[in-house]
């Protein structure tokens, strides 16, 4: 009963949090929301027994992503930018379009039940650092170094991207 | 979900409503915003509905490759929103304004 109790409470700010995300003026009340999420979902996480990526989730994405996004914001004073306002009809054909696509997801598992209980009974142990590095770098070798290419060719990137054009005078 | 009582709510069913509304709510904000900023959360937040329904069934199913790609979907993810501010920075540099309006040309 205490878990649907939390399950409840995390849900709720999770969807208004998510909801103050798109819908604030300000770009810095979103990242600020947006943080507030991850948290929530961090807290899910928790709920689900995966420390290891809970924890992982505040660190890599409320802990750098959102700090990267906030130094955008005041390094270029994007809080000032102005945003031509959207059309009314093209916000009604938005929240149209995203309403069916809920509506397709929910009505495809709407009277399904999974026999059995929720988690199943190896949940607690799967979740620990220790048994998910033995996956990582047991059988995920190859992505994980793989990923590490990937970083490397997304900070070249970033840099080369970010210099200010010295050539043309 | 015949009943929505709040033990039928922490269950299967209950994640998946859960991560869809996000994703729903994700896309509402790709659709709608015209700042590149809350068009890059929105984006964001469509792969932390998705993250959370992976450890879901990860869980149920007691697979622990649920939980691995996870780990990779927030690697790709930070690499992505690196790339995708370097852009902007860049954008905004020659055209003065963060709004998608501005971009609306391929050669101006």
């Amino acid at each position: 009963m205490n878990t649907s109790i939390l399950f409840l409470i995390l849900s709720v700010i999770s969807i208004v949090s998510a909801l103050c995300v798109i819908f604030a003026r300000n770009p810095v009340y979103s990242v600020l929301m947006l943080i507030v999420v991850f948290f929530s979902i961090a807290g899910h996480l928790i709920l689900l027994r995966a420390e290891f990526l809970a924890i992982v989730n505040i660190v890599v994405y409320a802990g750098a992503i959102m700090v990267l996004f906030l130094f955008v914001i005041m390094m270029l004073n994007l809080n000032l930018a102005v945003e031509t306002p959207t059309k009314l009809l093209s916000k009604i054909a938005a929240v149209i379009a995203a309403g069916l696509l809920l509506i397709t997801l929910l009505g495809a598992v709407k009277g399904t039940e999974v026999p059995g209980p929720f988690l199943s009974a190896k949940a607690a142990e799967i979740g620990t650092v220790k048994n998910l590095g033995k996956v990582l770098f047991g059988e995920f070798l190859l992505p994980f170094e793989l990923s590490s290419v990937l970083f490397l060719s997304a900070m070249i990137g970033a840099v080369m991207l970010g210099k200010k054009n010295l050539n043309e005078n | 979900m015949n009943s929505l009582s709040l033990e039928s709510l922490y269950s299967l069913n209950g994640y998946i409503l859960l991560a869809s509304i996000l994703f729903s709510i994700g896309i509402i904000g790709v659709l709608t915003r015209k700042n590149i900023i809350v068009l890059f959360m929105s984006i964001e937040l469509m792969l932390n509905a998705v993250n959370l329904l992976l450890v879901a069934f990860s869980v149920h199913h007691g697979d622990p490759n649920g939980q691995v790609f996870v780990f990779f979907v927030m690697a790709v993810a930070a690499a992505e929103i690196t790339i995708g501010l370097a852009i902007l920075v860049m954008t905004y540099r020659n055209t003065g304004s963060i709004s998608l309006d501005s971009l609306n040309k391929l050669k101006w």
